[in-house]
């Protein structure tokens, strides 16, 4: 049974998603000096609505702060192989977003430096990036 | 590509169901697979279910007997539906029938085809049609849709009980 659900997204996802959708990252910098990517709807520290147009770019490139091996790959997951799921902390940002990750097991350390690799159609989605990869070099 | 703000997304929520059949249920599918219907008369009241259940909902015996069934019905009830499920495309308006097989005594819910609309009726005698056999599963969905008979409606008699 599937249900595609229909959802708006609000502002400052809606800025989030269509900055995917031109190859750029948005986060947002809160008033206590944090950069937090996604971007949230509201600022942590003194709850104040976040503008969508002072929003951020960060990234492309960033590094692994924990990760988790996924041996049995479900449908709709971003990959049909096995694939590790990773919190990414962009340049810039201070905050992790989670993501699939496209590296052998046996590759991937906490630390690592990795970069967003775009899908190669975008739409305003979160598989607009279709996984991070080791950043080369 | 579009330039526009992003307002909206579509989030595909999808669920696999592992489904084990009944006792009666596993007849069924498996006379589905050879192409057959096969019902279950009640001991007590003689109702032939199809599709067969484990005992009767009337009389709250067990079944025991399998019947074969004909290709053949008689449309019981209908609707023309013309409001589609939310994002689920079907050409409308189309007809959805419950169809009394012959040798049933309770109703099967099936797509009615190859009748214009304001011809279709309580009565109007139909076959059901196959998908073809290469590709017959465990599943009702072996049958296509039902299509009209050239032949005369049946009695409101031999089905009002169905209904």
């Amino acid at each position: 049974m599937e249900f595609a659900y229909t959802r708006s997204t609000g502002p400052v996802v809606g800025a989030f998603l269509t900055g995917l959708r031109g190859q750029k990252v948005l986060g947002y910098k809160a008033s206590d000096g944090s950069v937090v990517c996604p971007p949230p709807e509201f600022d942590a520290a003194n709850n104040a609505p976040v503008i969508a147009g002072e929003l951020i770019e960060v990234g492309p490139e960033g590094v692994v702060t924990s990760w988790s091996w996924n041996p049995l790959p479900r449908p709709g997951n971003p990959f049909d192989r096995p694939f590790a799921w990773a919190l990414v902390k962009l340049d810039g940002a201070t905050s992790s977003m989670l993501h699939a990750l496209d590296a052998p097991r046996d590759g991937i350390t906490t630390g690592m430096r990795v970069k967003v690799r775009w899908a190669d159609e975008r739409v305003g989605f979160i598989n607009d990036i279709a996984c991070f990869e080791p950043a080369g070099g | 590509m579009s330039d526009e703000t992003i307002t909206g997304i579509i989030a595909p929520i999808r669920m696999d169901y592992r489904y084990t059949p009944g006792t009666a249920t596993s007849l069924f599918l498996r006379a589905m697979k050879e192409g057959r219907f096969e019902g279950r008369r009640c001991p007590s009241c003689s109702k032939v279910y199809f599709p067969p259940r484990g005992g009767c909902s009337m009389c709250g015996v067990e079944f025991a007997e399998t019947v074969p069934l004909a290709n053949t019905g008689t449309v019981a009830t209908y609707t023309i539906v013309n409001v589609n499920f939310a994002n689920r495309a079907v050409e409308l308006p189309y007809v959805v029938a419950e169809v009394k097989f012959d040798g049933a005594d309770i109703t099967t819910s099936l797509l009615l085809k190859g009748v214009p609309l304001e011809e279709v009726r309580q009565g109007l005698r139909v076959e059901a049609k196959w998908i073809p056999e290469e590709e017959w599963d465990y599943s009702l969905a072996n049958i296509s849709h039902v299509e009209p008979l050239d032949e005369p409606d049946a009695p409101f008699e031999s089905y009002k009980d169905a209904i």
